[in-house]
C-alpha cells in the first residue's frame, strides 16, 4: 500500500530545504528584473551557475576562504550583468531576453566542455568545496529537530544560512522598492520614455536592477550547491523557466510572492513525485514505468500552475486591482 | 491665476521678433535656437529646419498638417531622437548629443502626443517622480530612509499643491491607469511642473480631451506663462492657437514655412497652401485615425 505519511513528510521537508531557499532567492532576483523593472532576463540560470562555479572553483582551484569565494561569485555576476546589459539595455526589451537566454547557455556549455576539465570538472562537475562552510558551523555535531524536520548539524546549518540570506535579501528589496529609487524603477516598467523625460538616467537604473537581481541569482546559486554537488546539467534554460513559474505563482511585483511561490512549487513537486513513484510501484498505473512517472510530475506541476494562473493570474500575493489595468 | 474655470482674455506678449516676420526670423530673446536640423527616415525627410528661434517667456504654437514633422522635431530637440545633421541650443548651451534625461535636467521638459501616464503608479507617485535631485533615488541612499524622508515630505507637499490646482487631488491615491484620457493629459502636465522647468514643450495637449476640460487645460497653459515659463506646444485647433499663442510657427513637409503673430500668420498664403496641399493628398487617412482616437478618448472622458 502507499505510505502516505512518508509522502507528506517528504513534501513538508521541502518547505525549509536549502533548494527551496535558493529558488526563492533566484525568483526574488527575477522579481526585481521582471516584476519591478520590466526587464526580461531569461538567463537567471546563468547567474546561478556563476555563483555555483565561482564559489566552487575559487575554493578548489585557488584555495580561497569562504568570504573570498563568495566575492568572486558576486564579482563574476556583476561582470556578466555588465556584458549583457551594456549592449542591450538601450534597445527594446526583447533584445535583453534573447541575449540573456543565449549567454546563459554559452556559460553552461563552457562549464560542460572537456577543454577546461581541470578547473570545471566538465560534465561530471565539482565537489569537495563544502569544507569552509562546514567549518563555520556553530552548531555542535548531533541530530536535532522533530518529525520530518530532523537533520544533522550540517543540514541545519545550511538551512539557517540559506534562509538568513533569503530573509535579508527580502528585507533589502522591500526597503528599496518603497524608496524613491523603487519609484523610478517601477516608473521604468510602466514607460521608460516618460521617466527619461523627467530627467532620470533610465539606462543606469536598468543596469543597477540587472546587476542587483543577478547578484541575488548568484547567491541563490551558492545556496543551491550546499546540499549537492555542482553539476552543469542543473543550469539548463528549464531552470530559468521554473523560477519564472515560481515568480508568477507568487506574484511578480511582490516580495513574499517569490518566497511562498518557491515553497508551494517544491512541496507540490515533491508530493507529486512521491505519490507517482509509489503509485506506480503499487501497480495503480500499470501502463506506466517508473521513469515515465518521474516525468509526469512536471506535467502535473505544470497543470497546477496553469490552474493557479487561470484562476489567480496576479499570483498569490499580487494585487488584483493592478491586473485589471494590464493592457 | 484663472483656475476658476471662467474664460479669461489672455494677455498677449508682443514684440518678440526683430524685423519682418518670416521663416527663421530673429527673436529678441530666444530660448531655443536651431540650425540646419535634418532628420530622414529612409528616403523620407521628416524634418529639415534651416533656422528657427523660439522666443523666451512666451507661448509659441507649432502648427502644421499631419505628418509635417512636428513630433519628430520635438523628439530631436529633447534628445529622444538624433538628427542626421544640425545643431541646436537651449539657453545658450548646445544640446547636440545630449541624452534626453540630461535635457530634462537642464529645465526643458516635454510631454508626449500619446499620453504617458505611468499606469500602475498612483497619481501621487507619478507626481513625485517628476521632482528633481532626489536623494532617495540613489540605490545606496535609498536603504537609509532618514537621509531622504524630509525631502520626500517636501516633494509630497508640493505634489499635492499642484494636484489641487489641477483638480486631481481627489484622485491622488488612485492608479493613473484609472484616469480618463483628459485627466491623464492634465496629470502629465502637472507632473512636468514638479521639476520647475524653464521651457515646457507640449505635444498636442488638447488632442482627445473632453471639451469640458479644454478650458481648464488652456488656463493651465496660460498659467505656465504667468509663472515665468516658456511654452512651446503643438496644436491642431486654430481657435485655441489664436486664443492663447503669442507666436505661431508653421511646419509643412519638415520645413518651417511661415512664422508670425497668430492673427497675421493665418492669412499667409504659405500656410493656406500647406493645409490645402495636405488635404489634397494621402494624409487624409492619418487624420481619420486621429478622429477615431479623439472619439475614443472622448467616450473615455464621459465615463
Ligand atoms: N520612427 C519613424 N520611422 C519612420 N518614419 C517616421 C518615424 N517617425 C515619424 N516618421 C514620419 O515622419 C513624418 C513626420 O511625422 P511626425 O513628426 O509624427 O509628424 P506630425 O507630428 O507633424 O504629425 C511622417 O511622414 C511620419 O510618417
Ligand atoms: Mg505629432
Amino acid at each position: 500500500m502507499i505510505d502516505w505519511i512518508q509522502i507528506f513528510s517528504n513534501a513538508a521537508q521541502e518547505l525549509i530545504s536549502p533548494t527551496t531557499a535558493a529558488y526563492a532567492l533566484a525568483a526574488l532576483g527575477l522579481a526585481i528584473h521582471f516584476g519591478y523593472t520590466g526587464l526580461l532576463n531569461f538567463g537567471q540560470a546563468g547567474f546561478m551557475a556563476l555563483g555555483a562555479y565561482g564559489f566552487a572553483i575559487s575554493t578548489l582551484t585557488f584555495g580561497f576562504p569562504v568570504w573570498a569565494s563568495v566575492l568572486v561569485g558576486i564579482g563574476a555576476s556583476v561582470v556578466f550583468a555588465l556584458i549583457l546589459g551594456i549592449p542591450t539595455l538601450r534597445l527594446r526589451a526583447d533584445y535583453l531576453a534573447i541575449v540573456t537566454i543565449a549567454a546563459a547557455e554559452i556559460l553552461r556549455l563552457i562549464f560542460t566542455t572537456n577543454t577546461f576539465d581541470d578547473v570545471t570538472g566538465s560534465a561530471s562537475g565539482l565537489q569537495g568545496y563544502k569544507g569552509g562552510i562546514a567549518a563555520l558551523n556553530p552548531i555542535p555535531p548531533g541530530t536535532y529537530g522533530f518529525g520530518p524536520f530532523t537533520y544533522n548539524a550540517y543540514d541545519w546549518w545550511i538551512r539557517i544560512l540559506g534562509w538568513t540570506v533569503v530573509i535579508l535579501a527580502a528585507l533589502f528589496t522591500w526597503s528599496i522598492m518603497r524608496s524613491p529609487w523603487g519609484r523610478v524603477i517601477k516608473g521604468i516598467r510602466e514607460d521608460e520614455d516618460a521617466v527619461r523625460a523627467l530627467g532620470k538616467n533610465v539606462y543606469s537604473y536598468k543596469m543597477q536592477s540587472l546587476i542587483l537581481g543577478g547578484v541575488f541569482g548568484t547567491l541563490a546559486g551558492m545556496i543551491f550547491i550546499l546540499p549537492r554537488a555542482v553539476v552543469p546539467a542543473n543550469y539548463q534554460t528549464s531552470l530559468t523557466f521554473f523560477i519564472y513559474a515560481i515568480l508568477l505563482l507568487g506574484g511578480a511585483a511582490t516580495i513574499l510572492g517569490p518566497i511562498v511561490g518557491s515553497m508551494i512549487f517544491w512541496v507540490l513537486l515533491s508530493f507529486f513525485s512521491g505519490f507517482m513513484a509509489r503509485a506506480v510501484e503499487a501497480g495503480w498505473f500499470p501502463f506506466m514505468t517508473q521513469v515515465q512517472a518521474g516525468q509526469l510530475r512536471f506535467i502535473l506541476v505544470g497543470i497546477a500552475i496553469m490552474l493557479l494562473v487561470v484562476f489567480r493570474p496576479q499570483g498569490i500575493f499580487g494585487n488584483k486591482k493592478e491586473l485589471s489595468f494590464v493592457r | 491665476m484663472s483656475d476658476n474655470g471662467t474664460p479669461t482674455t489672455p494677455v498677449k506678449t508682443t514684440g518678440l521678433h526683430v524685423g519682418e516676420p518670416a521663416p527663421g526670423v530673429k527673436k529678441v530673446d530666444p530660448i531655443i535656437v536651431a540650425d540646419g536640423v535634418k532628420r530622414t527616415f529612409g528616403g523620407l525627410t521628416a524634418v529639415d529646419v534651416a533656422h528657427v528661434e523660439i522666443p523666451r517667456g512666451a507661448i509659441t504654437a507649432l502648427i502644421g498638417p499631419n505628418g509635417a514633422g512636428k513630433t519628430t522635431f520635438f523628439n530631436l530637440l529633447t534628445g529622444f531622437d538624433k538628427p542626421d545633421e544640425g545643431k541646436w541650443e537651449f539657453d545658450g548651451r548646445s544640446l547636440a548629443h545630449v541624452p534626453a534625461y540630461r535635457v530634462a535636467r537642464m529645465g526643458l521638459i516635454r510631454t508626449f502626443q500619446l499620453t504617458k501616464a505611468l499606469g500602475l503608479l498612483t497619481v501621487l507617485d507619478n507626481m513625485k517622480l517628476g521632482a528633481k535631485q532626489q536623494t532617495g533615488e540613489n540605490l545606496f541612499r535609498s536603504v537609509l530612509p532618514f537621509l531622504w524622508r524630509k525631502q520626500e515630505e517636501e516633494i509630497e507637499e508640493k505634489a499635492k499643491e499642484i494636484l489641487t490646482r489641477f483638480k486631481l487631488d481627489a484622485k491622488q491615491e488612485d492608479y493613473a491607469a484609472s484616469l480618463s484620457g483628459g485627466q491623464r493629459k492634465l496629470l502629465e502636465m502637472a507632473r512636468a511642473l514638479m521639476s520647475d522647468p524653464t521651457l515646457v514643450m507640449l505635444d498636442e495637449p488638447m488632442a482627445g480631451v473632453n471639451p469640458a476640460l479644454t478650458q481648464s487645460l488652456l488656463d493651465h497653459i496660460l498659467d505656465l506663462k504667468s509663472q515665468g515659463m516658456t511654452v512651446l506646444f503643438v496644436e491642431h485647433d486654430m481657435h485655441m492657437v489664436r486664443h492663447i499663442a503669442d507666436w505661431v510657427i508653421v511646419m509643412a513637409e519638415g520645413k518651417i514655412v511661415a512664422e508670425g503673430d497668430p492673427h497675421e500668420v493665418m492669412s499667409d498664403p504659405a500656410v493656406i497652401d500647406a493645409y490645402l496641399g495636405a488635404h489634397h493628398d494621402a494624409d487624409l487617412g492619418d487624420s481619420d485615425d486621429e478622429h477615431v482616437h479623439a472619439m475614443k478618448e472622448l467616450i473615455d472622458d464621459e465615463q
